[in-house]
């Protein structure tokens, strides 16, 4: 029993750092644009296809690195010519364009791929596990949280040690000052959008490595991105971090338990959080 | 003023007899009596949910949640407790109320997209229990086995199970006596203060108003008559299902809202009209449905923020 | 089937149709509707275009498709041209999948209707088209209740039943993998009813249970059910998730490497999943409900041509196969009865045998009467990594069960038909 819930707690941490490696870039685009992106799930499963196209050219590793940064240009594209028009305006109007966004790209890529699921392949040598009685870390998942440190740790340091890191965090907590301040707020914005998607395609072409390659992907990692956000605290990078590894725990645990609420327990825990702190974990106080 | 007094009483004239007619004319235009049944339903939700976004400048996107809980309400007591439609309706409303009683003051405080993310989050609990719980909801198969009953007034029987044009209008009667109802708040100074907030918040604080206890008061009326709302979508149908309190459900019904123009009263029963049948006639005409509502979703935000109404308004106005 | 449905409709010739027509039914609008049912023959689909069931049903729709087009080439039914009324149930939403069958049988004015992949979404329309007296044909919907304890009159089935199916593979797992099995079970009406009739038809042989997950359609992330099931130390994890959810499991499952720990298995598989699923992940033991790969069987070869010519090149899969036999059970029906009612078409169908051209399987198929279930063959075997001869040849049918060898008999189904008198 003690073997059971210390392997799900484990497998719990691998499935919260791809929540939020997910939510982080939903957190970036929130706190900087004021817009909930929707169409995150969609940018997610683009990446995927877009990676399982490629591979028969320029192999997994090729896929792996150029499907995210083709994901992003699209996603400064959308942003652009889209998501830029409604700034300023009632957030109402980000979240219906984000949302209808989400549609078309879901039935876009079933259109352009098919509905059929894809085999997506990873190499050989990555595929099985470590070791036999861990046999939940595969040599997959353990390079997908190399991955995923790895980015997430470079994240940090350009927004903590770069001129555009530090311009975004500024942008995040008084936009009209860094605007005064001589820095060009549209493409800061581009830039933090597209840096999002980025790791929303990142995220895809690693889901895709373990499952299967379908238009609805991303669509059931949205609502456990958004509680990371919640219990987090929104405009906290590394709070984000904290709720995905915390939600992906607590379902985990659940699983072993109650199996009936593994979904509903990550939505108790964010009440809980918002009846005691309602800024989130490690969220600053006063900001919503 | 007079002249817009007089475009007002118009535009109230037209509504009622365009609704009350209905049964008369929806065959002649290709379409039938349950989709007119379906689009009041939707416009009494969203003309509930626009008693928050658009009256009071609150943005939820987990309206669903009440619309699904009114239904499972009903649903639920018709099929254990009780089968009697009017007290179906009764308990799946106070249902839906009182969840929103409940949360209301863990997510008042909150603002923009924030309060937005918070309520999608807290609809989603429902709806996992509404999928997970499989014996007392059916789980993911829905609440089957029950069926709306005729109501009984005494001296005669309306047999709305089995006749589909005495269901709309019942369901139009009850349309009519909760938009009669909000209509009335909005013009008491309760609702005059929900305008005020809207309008500019910080003033109405430094006035004295209690923004959270009035932002609670308006979550609470609106999720109610979304609840109502949800309870005469589950007598449409004689079913419910979980997907009625999953949160992409909400999305439809602020598009609703929109689309129709939220500075309107009857905007939002515009907007559930054009979206109920563009829907209809989407899914049946391509496979791609989902594309064109989401095209609709975009064209709708970039080139008609004020929606239907809006656009009337503004050629008045010129 | 994506390219016919929205842009071709906007032709200059269609518009002009349209107004003409909408002319006319201003005109004379309570004729119309009349004037065209004398025409054609609607048959209204209503199955998943979206979610988890989307390729499933996009099979289902060329099998309909093509039989449309066979039974328009001989003269149509009863002398008149069937058209399909396609609407979109969505995968999960039975409230949709409730609404459209409304519309087809009352607006559209269908004489059969179809549907659906969903157990769920096929219950809930049996009981709009009982209501409604309408003929009504399941295609794919595998649990019990369709045509057990909730059956009806007017609804018929293609697909097997979950015990039918359990009944099948039950003792080749054991025979492969062992006794002691645990379950992982999709949440809704199929899941629940396949794995009692595992539960069931495992206690026959001696198998027992050790545990057991029930798993929400459309879950993606099976890892941690997954974890438990290991622990609990089986012979068997038996699956039971389909389409997407059943890729989605399986890829994991040989990814944690449970293939070599234990056996996996389960009842039914579909093609569609071996195709999602990358080589290594096509394991186990399993039951087919049909194979386009039977050399011995006449009319199968050309039932795959055709299917081909039709799909870009695929082979058919089961659920072409049903697509393709429900349509044919309408012009059947109407055929035997020479009449559109639903009751005399319904009377019937009462054991009737489908001809061998449609059936495609060494036994043939039949409609048992009292309960309107096609009693086909099922196909028990396992899959291979790669296909030799051809890359979609990803099955090996070890043994062909007679479903009059395994099906649940009458009184065992608890179906009871209401007929109208």
């Amino acid at each position: 029993m003690t073997q059971l819930i210390l392997f799900n707690v484990m497998n719990g941490l691998i499935i919260g750092a791809f929540y939020a490696l997910m939510a982080i870039g939903l957190s970036l685009i929130m706190s900087l644009s004021d817009v909930i992106n929707f169409a995150h799930g969609g940018f997610l499963a683009v990446g995927a296809y877009l990676a399982y196209t490629m591979t028969p050219y320029i192999g997994f590793w090729g896929g792996l690195i150029v499907a995210p940064l083709l994901t992003a240009v699209l996603g400064l594209i959308v942003e652009k010519f889209l998501i830029s028009r409604v700034y300023g305006r009632d957030p109402l109007y980000s979240l219906l364009l984000t949302f209808g966004l989400a549609f078309i790209f879901e039935d876009g890529t079933r259109y352009i791929w098919g509905a059929q699921s894809l085999p997506y392949q990873v190499p050989g040598w990555l595929m099985s596990p470590l070791s036999s009685s861990l046999f939940f870390l595969t040599g997959y998942r353990v390079f997908m949280i190399f991955l995923i440190v790895v980015v997430v740790g470079g994240l940090f340091f350009i927004m903590t040690r770069t001129r555009l890191g530090l311009r975004i965090r500024a942008g995040t907590l008084d936009l009209e000052t860094v605007s005064v301040l001589g820095v060009n707020v549209r493409v800061l914005r581009n830039l933090n959008f597209g840096i999002g998607i980025y790791l929303a395609g990142l995220a895809g072409v690693l889901a895709a490595g373990q499952l299967g390659l379908q238009p609805t992907i991303g669509a059931s990692l949205i609502m456990p991105s958004f509680v990371a956000i919640i219990i987090g605290g929104l405009g906290s990078l590394t709070g984000t971090l904290l709720g995905g590894l915390l939600i992906g725990v607590a379902s985990g645990v659940t699983a072993v338990f109650l199996p009936s609420a593994t979904e509903a327990v990550m939505y108790v825990m964010m009440a809980a959080v918002l009846l005691i702190r309602p800024q989130g974990l490690l969220g600053e106080e006063g900001r919503f | 003023m007079g002249n817009l007094d007089l475009r007002k009483q118009s535009t109230n004239l037209i509504v009622c007899a365009l609704l009350l007619t209905l049964p008369f004319w929806i065959d002649h235009v290709g379409s039938y009596i349950q989709l007119g049944t379906q689009i009041v339903v939707m416009a009494l939700a969203a003309m509930a949910l626009n008693f928050l976004l658009g009256y009071t400048g609150v943005l939820s996107f987990g309206h669903a949640a009440y619309f699904g809980l009114g239904a499972y309400g009903t649903g639920m007591t018709i099929r254990y407790l009780l089968p009697s439609t009017g007290v179906g309706i009764l308990v799946g409303t106070l249902v839906g109320a009182l969840a929103a009683a409940v949360i209301g003051p863990m997510i008042v405080r909150l603002r923009g997209v924030y309060f937005a993310m918070v309520t999608i989050a807290f609809g989603q609990v429902f709806y996992f229990i509404a999928f997970r719980w499989n014996d007392v909801t059916g789980g993911d198969d829905g609440l089957t086995n029950w069926k709306r009953m005729p109501i009984d007034l005494g001296f005669t029987t309306v047999d709305i199970q089995h006749n589909a044009t005495a269901f709309y209008y019942f369901v139009l009667v009850i349309f009519a006596v909760a938009v009669a109802l909000m209509a009335f708040l909005l013009r008491s100074p309760f609702g005059r203060t929900l305008i005020a907030i809207r309008e500019n918040e910080r003033r109405a604080r430094f006035m004295g108003v209690n923004v959270n206890f009035h932002i609670w008061m308006s979550w609470v009326i609106s999720c109610t008559f979304m609840a109502l709302a949800g309870s005469l979508s589950s007598l449409l149908n004689n079913f419910v299902d979980p997907r009625s309190l999953f949160w992409t459900q909400s999305g439809t019904f602020v598009i609703m809202c929109v689309m129709g123009g939220m500075r309107s009263f009857w905007g939002p029963l515009v907007g559930a009209a054009i979206f109920v049948a563009l829907q209809d006639y989407l899914s049946s005409a391509t496979p791609n449905w989902q594309s064109f509502v989401g095209l609709v979703f975009v064209i709708v935000v970039l080139f008609f923020p004020r929606g239907v109404m809006g656009i009337f308004r503004r050629k008045a106005t010129e | 089937m994506t390219k016919d449905g929205f842009t071709s409709r906007l032709d200059r010739r269609t518009l002009l149709k349209a107004g003409a027509v909408i002319g006319a039914a201003q005109i004379a609008s309570p004729f119309v509707r009349v004037a065209r049912a004398a025409d054609t023959i609607k048959i209204g689909v209503d199955n998943p275009l979206t979610g988890t069931y989307a390729a499933l049903g996009k099979n289902e729709g060329i099998g309909m498709a093509m039989a449309v087009d066979e039974i328009n080439a001989k003269g149509g039914i009863l002398g008149r041209q069937v058209e399909l009324s396609i609407e979109d149930s969505t995968s999960g939403d039975a409230s949709t999948a409730v609404a459209k069958a409304r519309k087809l049988i009352d607006r559209d004015q269908v004489s059969f209707i179809l549907g659906n992949i969903n157990s769920a979404l096929a219950q809930a329309i049996a009981n709009v088209a009982n209501e409604k007296s309408v003929f009504h044909v399941v295609p794919g919907g595998h649990t019990d209740s369709v045509t057990g304890s909730n059956c009806h009159w007017n609804t018929f089935r293609v697909c097997n039943t979950t015990q039918t199916e359990a009944n099948a593979v039950a003792g080749a797992v054991i025979k492969n993998a062992g006794k002691k099995w645990y379950y992982l079970t999709p949440d809704y009406a199929f899941g629940h009813t396949l794995q009692a009739g595992m539960e069931k038809a495992a206690a026959a042989l001696g198998g027992t249970k050790v545990g057991g997950d029930l798993t929400p359609l459309g879950t993606t992330d099976f890892s941690s059910y997954l974890i438990k099931a290991q622990a609990a130390n089986p012979d068997a994890i038996i699956f039971l998730q389909q389409g997407d959810d059943g890729v989605n499991v399986l890829k994991q499952a040989v990814q944690f490497g449970l293939d070599k720990k234990t056996h996996l298995a389960g009842a039914q598989l579909e093609l569609e999943v071996l195709l999602g699923l990358p080589p290594e992940a096509r394991v186990g033991t399993w039951v087919f409900e049909w194979y386009w790969n039977q050399p011995n069987v006449p009319g199968v070869k050309e039932f795959v041509a055709e299917v081909r010519k039709r799909s870009g090149g695929h082979v058919p899969t089961a659920r072409t196969w049903f697509g393709y036999a429900s349509i044919h059970t309408c012009a059947l029906a109407a055929a035997q009865a020479n009449s559109l009612d639903a009751v005399k078409m319904a009377r019937a169908m009462q054991g009737f045998k489908l001809p061998p051209e449609i059936a495609l399987m060494p036994d043939g198929a039949y409609y048992r009467a009292g309960q309107n279930q096609l009693i086909p063959d099922l196909y028990v075997g396992h899959p291979q990594a790669t296909g030799k001869d051809d890359p979609e040849d990803l099955f090996v049918v070890d043994q062909v069960v007679n479903g009059a060898d395994v099906s649940p008999t009458l009184e065992e189904t608890m179906c009871k038909q209401d007929w109208p008198a």
